[in-house]
């Protein structure tokens, strides 16, 4: 195994790629008393159209990958998640819109779970009664979710800065699309995305990496298998569509949502540009900046005010949301700040403290095996290596932002999503 | 890792864990006080107002510049109840020297800032900010009126209210909502004066650095605070109910699902005694995981409820089932977790069972040791309550020892006292 050290931050890190094409990672940390085990694959909400190994085109429903995470969790033997649990294992999974992960973590027979792990993600098992069955519950969930202002008005916002790119779809899909969902389409999803060429393994703790390697190659098959090619629709224009959106709901302020549609990083930029993209959240948004306490004091946001960097393969965005009864006013703030700061510049103190406080709540991050696992593996998605950050970090000066909020913050980038008290769309504010 | 507890003062003390395990260092200050009703309210109140802001660093906007400066160091009030002690302070976490990239020394600038903001607050004519004590006073007021909004935590304070209603314990310790909006800034400058000449001091400090390093920025910092003090820690243990018949009590809300809780003592064991590992085996086994008889049995094979699961006190003896059931089944539902309990005291369950609750125990236990903020408490906890804070890891190899003797023996000093009812208006 290649091992790479990273002297800024005290970490080893193990890696292979086996001849099946499975990258495994493997952060040692023998001080640790759990182990954690990630085990994800490049495919989530967005991957709807592929070229399968006939070669034709597969249209497939929206929410299919997260319908196939729930159904992995169904085994011959029963299910994983009661196997796991009387080893004294936690396991769970999520899906998003480019990644669909499955983990678990355990003190004690690592090695048998790890084995469970890698067996029941390898291994399709769907019948009709059960994807049946399935289809109640996940539309049950998509049910749920419609009453979220916090969903709607995130989606609602997608839907307007996105023409094609497939972020735009909801992850979980819709009750309609989901009925069209059945074993054979389960079961091609799987076969062109569960790969292990397009999947990575994570582990972190005390732990040996040439066991953790033994048993891949164990379980997992020989072959590379045939990865489907994605088609991620056409060619995105710069602009949104629609600047402003708004729908109604039972809500008592208005919740909101304004998006920056940006520009996606360029091959191996990517780590650095979402450095950069979360430093000019901070800078634009964040409450240790002026503009916060000043939005905060003219009573145009509350507490739970914040922003985001956004990324995934073709899309890049900056967000910022919470309650307002003046929504347009805090985008209109936004704007002018992010003008502002083009033009006047940034206090090099500030600049400096922000920088600071971001690289400090990264490195404290690397506390959590979930959380480091889960970044190692997102960034091997994208060819990045995450332990490079502190070398990206101090790479990164006020330029950088200046050049992003230059280009980026232009009204035709900007949208306003907006959900609204029942019986008062339409208005310009609300008191 | 290695633990140290030194005596600084009378009533001062420093607990550490030296630890390269981290990317960070968690130090946390502890002031220790009787709960009582007249206080409560007051010394809740104090570190809220205490975090808006310091005679260096006035207000919201600068002490969050501060923290940025550490590194985006986070710091934060903290409220805690240990038996019939309230505890209120701060907690800090910030990154090791060793990752800072211009190779600044954060810990001391880091204890510097918490102590000056314990200890040389933003004044006005020589008390608080009259501002800060309203708007805080009115927030605090705000989080205790909003306890009733979770209706399950509700349901178990509710019932140890009521259990415990002859005893200091069942005092809120976040006070009460109407003294905290009448908080006037004269009367919280008098307590804080009071709370820092007259309280039980403990300092934590987890992390890489060395224990003469910690305690050098510790009398730097804290000076005012490194003196003699007479301050008791109380808890006090009742071993079995203190009246013959079960008490019922219940409370009708607009609810549509039911709550029962049902409240018992634990015949005298608690944190520091020889049975407290059986003890965490019986209530894991009882209803601590999804494995349990509560939740196998009451919840799935019967669907008796929503959900029922046990939960512990372990520094107060108590330990409380909690469960949603729906108003037409409370009596059914009250039979079948009482005869699980029943079944346990029989010796009715499988070894897998067994070795399944000592596994959920140990796997608990051992992963508390990955989390600076649990290993904090435990430590401050078990220094609290008299136990040996350098001995905290020996409890998961003390639980690798228990027998199904232990765990029915413990079964059977388990006393119902209290059984609460949350129920509809409808019903």
């Amino acid at each position: 195994m290649e091992l790479r050290e990273y002297t800024l931050l005290g970490e080893k890190v193990y890696r292979q790629r086996l001849d099946n094409g499975l990258e495994i990672l493997v952060d040692v940390r023998p001080e640790y008393g759990k182990q954690f085990a990630f085990f994800a694959t490049r495919y989530g909400g967005m991957n709807l159209r592929f070229r399968s190994e006939d070669g034709h085109w597969v249209d497939t429903p929206a929410g299919v990958a997260h319908f196939l995470e729930h159904k992995m969790f169904d085994s011959e033997e029963g299910n994983v998640l009661q196997i796991m649990a009387a080893n004294g294992a936690v396991d769970n999974a999520f899906t998003a819109a480019a990644i669909t992960g499955y983990y678990f973590e355990c003190t004690r027979g690592f090695e048998e779970n790890l084995h469970t792990l890698l067996s029941f993600v390898s291994t399709p098992y769907f019948t009709k009664e059960s994807v049946d069955k399935e289809q109640g519950i996940i539309a049950q969930e998509i049910r749920m979710c419609l009453d979220d202002p916090d969903i709607e008005v995130y989606y609602q916002l997608m839907e307007t800065m996105y023409q094609n790119h497939p972020v735009r779809v909801r992850v979980a899909g819709s009750e309609a699309s989901i009925a069209q969902i059945t074993p054979e389409v389960l079961y091609r999803c799987h076969e062109a995305f569960y790969c292990p060429e397009n999947m990575v393994l994570c582990v972190a703790g005390a732990v040996d990496p040439e066991r953790v390697t033994a048993l891949a190659q164990q379980v997992l098959p020989d072959t590379r298998g045939h990865l489907g090619q994605v088609d991620l629709g056409e060619q995105e224009p710069a602009a949104v569509s629609c600047a402003y959106v708004e729908r109604e709901m039972p809500v008592s302020v208005p919740v909101f949502e304004l998006g920056i549609k940006g520009i996606p990083a360029p091959a191996g930029q990517e780590l650095r540009q979402q450095l950069v993209g979360e430093l000019v959240c901070d800078v634009l948004f964040g409450s240790s900046a002026p503009l916060y306490t000043k939005l905060y004091e003219d009573g145009l946001i509350n507490g739970n005010f914040g922003g985001d960097y956004e990324a995934v393969p073709g899309c890049a965005y900056l967000m910022a949301g919470g309650e307002s009864r003046d929504p347009r006013a805090v985008r209109d703030a936004v704007v002018a700040e992010a003008q502002r700061l083009c033009r006047d510049g940034i206090d090099p103190n500030l600049w400096n403290r922000l920088k600071k406080a971001a690289y400090g709540s990264m490195v404290r991050r690397l506390n959590s095996l979930e959380d480091t696992c889960i970044e190692l593996a997102q960034n091997y998605f994208r060819n990045e290596d995450y332990f490079h950050f502190p070398q990206c970090f101090q790479s990164i000066e006020w330029e950088d932002a200046k050049t992003l909020l230059e280009q980026w913050c232009v009204p035709e980038r900007v949208a306003l999503s907006v959900v609204c008290p029942v019986g008062t769309a339409g208005q310009e504010r609300w008191e | 890792m290695e633990r140290f507890h030194k005596t600084l003062a009378e009533g001062v003390e420093l607990v550490m864990t030296q630890t390269k395990q981290f990317k960070t260092g968690v130090f946390s200050v502890t002031l220790t006080t009787p709960l009582q009703e007249d206080t409560a309210t007051a010394y809740a109140l104090i570190p809220d107002v205490l975090y808006r802001g310091s005679r260096m660093h006035p207000n919201i906007e600068s002490l969050s510049a501060a923290t940025d400066e550490l590194y985006g160091a986070s710091l934060g009030p903290a409220v805690r109840q240990r038996g019939e002690s309230q505890s209120v302070g701060f907690q800090c976490s910030f990154i090791d020297d060793h990752y800072a990239l211009d190779g600044m020394a954060v810990l001391e600038p880091a204890l510097a800032l918490v102590g000056e903001i314990l200890l040389d607050p933003y004044t006005v004519d020589g008390v608080f900010d009259a501002e800060f004590v309203s708007s805080e006073g009115s927030n605090l007021a705000d989080r205790i009126a909003a306890r009733i909004n979770d209706k399950r935590g509700w349901s178990i304070f509710r019932l140890v209210q009521e259990m415990c209603s002859q005893e200091r314990y069942a005092v809120d310790k976040l006070g009460d909502a109407q003294r905290a909006r009448a908080m006037t800034a004269e009367e919280l400058w008098q307590h804080y004066q009071t709370l820092l000449a007259h309280s039980h001091v403990t300092f934590y400090y987890g992390g890489s650095a060395e224990l003469d390093r910690v305690e050098q920025a510790i009398t730097r910092s804290f000076a005012p605070l490194l003196q003699d003090r007479q301050a008791p820690v109380e808890c006090q243990v009742v071993a079995k109910p203190e009246h013959e018949q079960v008490r019922e009590v219940t409370d009708v809300l607009d609810v549509t699902q039911g709550k029962l809780a049902l409240g018992f003592r634990t015949g005298g064991i608690a944190v520091n005694h020889p049975q407290l590992p059986a003890l965490l085996v019986c209530n894991a086994l009882y209803g601590g995981t999804a494995h349990s008889k509560l939740f196998t049995n009451v919840r799935e094979k019967m669907s008796l409820c929503y959900f029922a699961s046990s939960l512990l006190d372990k520094i107060k003896g108590l330990m409380v089932v909690s469960s949603g059931v729906e108003f037409s089944k409370f009596s059914v539902a009250r039979e079948a977790i009482l005869s699980q309990l029943e079944a346990i005291r029989q010796g009715e369950f499988t070894e897998e069972e067994m070795q399944a609750a000592i596994r959920s125990v140990i796997n608990a236990l051992v992963s508390r040791k990955d989390s600076q903020g649990l290993m904090e408490d435990d430590c401050v906890t078990t220094s609290l309550t008299g136990g040996d804070p350098t001995q905290v890891d020996d409890l998961a190899q003390q639980v690798e020892q228990v027998r199904k003797e232990d765990v029915v023996a413990v079964a059977q000093v388990l006393g119902l006292d209290t059984i609460y009812y949350l129920t509809g208006e409808e019903a």
